[in-house]
């Protein structure tokens, strides 16, 4: 876990340390004289050894930096954690993460339980009418969600939910502790978008997992004891097939936490994704670096709490 | 065996039976799968009755029917894949027609099944007394702790060690001896009526074998449960049931009491079966003698006698067995003494004793 956190900050480090931009000229303005950018550039350290910068970033994130001041300019201290300084926006990059963070949360939370809860019922649904036509009706719809591009289905519902039926006003997102109407109105079309992209593939997973453990000996078991139908689905089929459903919405959730670039921007949410956007756009590579790094510690991270939840799940991986 | 008229008077649809009626009987019990290469034949017009506390053994090889004969009285089949037809009624009870709730009712506690593996046929993730306290509790309202009791002491009966201790393991924790007493627990724990045991023995090792039938046949005892014994071996249905029922091509085939079955045998499958057991007081050095040939696809079953593509004394039927299927007929040698067969009685008994008193020779000369 912390070797595989350690290999993430090496490698997004190098591999956005290699791209051909030049992060002190950013820093210079437009009157630039190669004097400027020079200082400028051993001000901010990008004339040390790659490897001496990597250095200074992970110390960073444990100690802090420092970047000396120098003439008119004024010095910069980043405090631990420091994730880096975007000297484009003049902000610690670690702030720009804490300020777009919830939305992202929020966005995943709420995305989250809406999917699980349509694809775990209507997967059930067509696991039991099997080969029918509510069956083959839900399975269309899936496939129709799995296949709809994010931004289309924003587009869509921006368009006939906001503008022409006025149900919603124009999201503006507020934290659910100040406004939570405001929060809900905003947040249920992004929600919505997330959750059909989904929820089409966990109910596709569920299906197949109730089918797979319908033939199991243990059902067979069950339905001999009488136990009603819907015990032996969901008590006995569906606990037994709960473990890839499980590992999928544990690695979904990481993804997401990492922000939902597309969704983010239809609904101008101001989350993780659009930072990592808007730092691509401007090229500013201390916040791209960090945010990369965030996004794929949660990944990490989530790969973690699957692992964990695989013993609650499995009595059988349990050890000692 | 006697057939006994079991029909109600047109327009009474009370459960009033005959007093003598067996407790169990299934009546020209046929299941069919529509399957896309062509419609399978599972079970095709099985009947016997069996009275209570009594044990039928069922005898066949693999694809015979008798697991689907055993899911069928249970009501285990899916409906929408299986066509059943026919009768079966326990205890007064006809279940094919019956709603699948009722059913689902009767499964656990009036009638109970154990299964040939018991690794996968507990639940991985649950632990073995809570996976028998839910089998109490699907049918009677008993407090959580009334029914751990109650689990507790039937794992006891059924000799499970350290039972205390045992009760919170999962089934992964057990080896399979105990995994199938925690089977028999769970089917016993209602104590029902009617006990189908589908090979519980098959998955066991030898010497675990012969501890789970003396096991069955203890409670079966205690509890005067009417037991369906599956196997595909004939050599540990000697000692545990009354009757024998030889299944061959999702039909019976022969069926007679235990007795009569390993003395007077008359089906030429029966005597291959008897045949090719392996037996202490041969020649170790001596081949089995196998059956020639193959069991027949369920798809296309034979016209004549089912086993008539395998039976090495079907040209003495001139021909009747190859387009005519034979009736399960009485013998008239022992009360109750079915035999499907096209060959003259005394041609049947004249081979059986042919084949019987090979098997001695075998024996005496050693």
């Amino acid at each position: 876990m912390l070797l595989l956190l350690f290999l993430l900050t090496l490698a997004v480090f190098f591999l956005f340390n290699l791209l051909p931009f030049d992060p002190a000229r950013l820093t210079c303005g437009k009157i630039c004289t190669p004097a400027l950018l020079e200082a400028n550039r051993h001000r901010l350290g990008y004339d040390l050894p790659l490897l001496q910068q990597y250095w200074n970033f992970v110390s960073g994130i444990f100690v802090g930096r420092t970047f000396a001041g120098e003439g008119t300019l004024p010095g910069i201290v980043c405090s631990a954690p420091c994730l880096g300084y975007s000297f484009l926006r003049h902000e610690q990059v670690l702030g720009m993460i804490v300020k777009s963070f919830p939305v992202t949360f929020w966005l995943t939370v709420g995305g989250f339980v809406m999917w699980i809860t349509t694809g775990l019922a209507a997967g059930i649904y067509a696991a039991l009418r099997r080969g029918r036509w509510q069956d083959r009706t839900l399975m269309g719809i899936a496939l129709i969600g799995y296949s709809m591009p994010s931004f289309f289905l924003g587009l869509l519902l921006i368009f006939f939910v906001v503008l022409t039926w006025h149900l919603v006003p124009f999201p503006s997102f507020a934290p659910p502790e100040q406004d939570p109407v405001r929060f809900i109105q905003t947040m249920l079309l992004p929600w919505i978008v997330i959750a059909v992209l989904n929820a089409a593939f966990y109910i596709r997973l569920t299906r197949n997992q109730v089918l797979e453990t319908f033939s199991e000996d243990y059902v067979r078991t069950a339905r001999a004891k009488g136990l009603p139908e819907r015990v032996v689905v969901v008590k006995h089929a569906l606990r037994a097939g709960l473990t890839p459903i499980v590992t999928a919405a544990g690695l979904d959730i990481g993804y997401l936490l990492g922000g939902a670039i597309i969704t983010e921007s239809i609904f101008s949410l101001q989350g993780m994704g659009q930072l990592a956007l808007s730092s691509v756009v401007n090229s500013d590579l201390p916040v791209i670096t960090a945010v990369t790094m965030v996004a794929g510690a949660f990944i990490i991270f989530a790969n973690l709490i699957v692992d964990l939840l695989y013993g609650v799940l499995d009595p059988r991986v349990r050890v000692g | 065996m006697a057939a006994v008229a079991r029909e109600a008077p047109e327009g009474m649809i009370t459960m009033v039976e005959p007093a003598d009626k067996p407790f169990l009987s299934v009546d020209g019990l046929a299941v069919q799968f529509p399957t896309e290469d062509g419609l399978v034949q599972a079970v095709d017009g099985v009947s016997f009755s069996l009275e209570k506390g009594k044990t039928l053994a069922i005898v066949g090889e693999s694809g015979s029917g008798k697991s689907v004969t055993a899911q069928a009285i249970m009501g285990l089949l899916d409906r929408r894949l299986a066509q059943v037809s026919g009768e079966v009624w326990v205890g007064g009870d006809e279940l094919l027609g019956m709603r699948p709730a009722q059913v689902q009712a009767l499964r656990g506690a009036r009638m109970a099944m154990i299964f040939q593996d018991p690794m996968s046929s507990l639940h991985p993730f649950y632990r073995i007394g809570d996976q028998i306290v839910e089998a109490i509790q699907a049918h009677r309202k008993v407090a959580a702790s009334d029914a751990r009791a109650e689990v507790l002491q039937m794992l006891k009966r059924v000799g499970i060690p350290a039972a205390e201790r045992r009760i919170d393991a999962y089934p992964h924790q057990l080896s399979g001896g105990m995994r199938q007493r925690v089977m028999i627990a769970m089917a016993l724990i209602n104590s029902p009526e009617l006990l189908i045991a589908d090979e519980p023995t098959t998955a066991l090792d030898v010497t675990v074998q012969a501890q789970i039938l003396e096991l069955i046949a203890d409670l079966q005892a205690e509890f005067g449960t009417t037991v369906i014994i599956i196997t595909h071996d004939l050599g540990i249905v000697a000692d545990v049931a009354d009757t024998v029922a030889v299944m061959y091509g999702a039909r019976i085939v022969e069926l007679a009491s235990t007795k009569v079955l390993y003395g007077q045998p008359e089906m030429p499958y029966t005597l291959g079966l008897l045949a090719s057991i392996p037996r202490m007081d041969k020649d170790p050095g001596e081949r089995l003698e196998p059956i020639p040939g193959n069991p027949p696809s369920p798809i296309h079953l034979p016209k004549g006698c089912v086993f008539e593509p395998r039976c090495r004394y079907s040209n003495l039927t001139h021909g009747l067995s190859e387009t005519v299927r034979p009736d399960l007929l009485p013998t008239g040698a022992g009360p109750g003494h079915l035999v499907r067969c096209h060959l003259p009685p005394e041609e049947r008994r004249r081979i059986a004793a042919d084949v019987i008193s090979q098997m001695r020779t075998v024996a005496v000369e050693q």
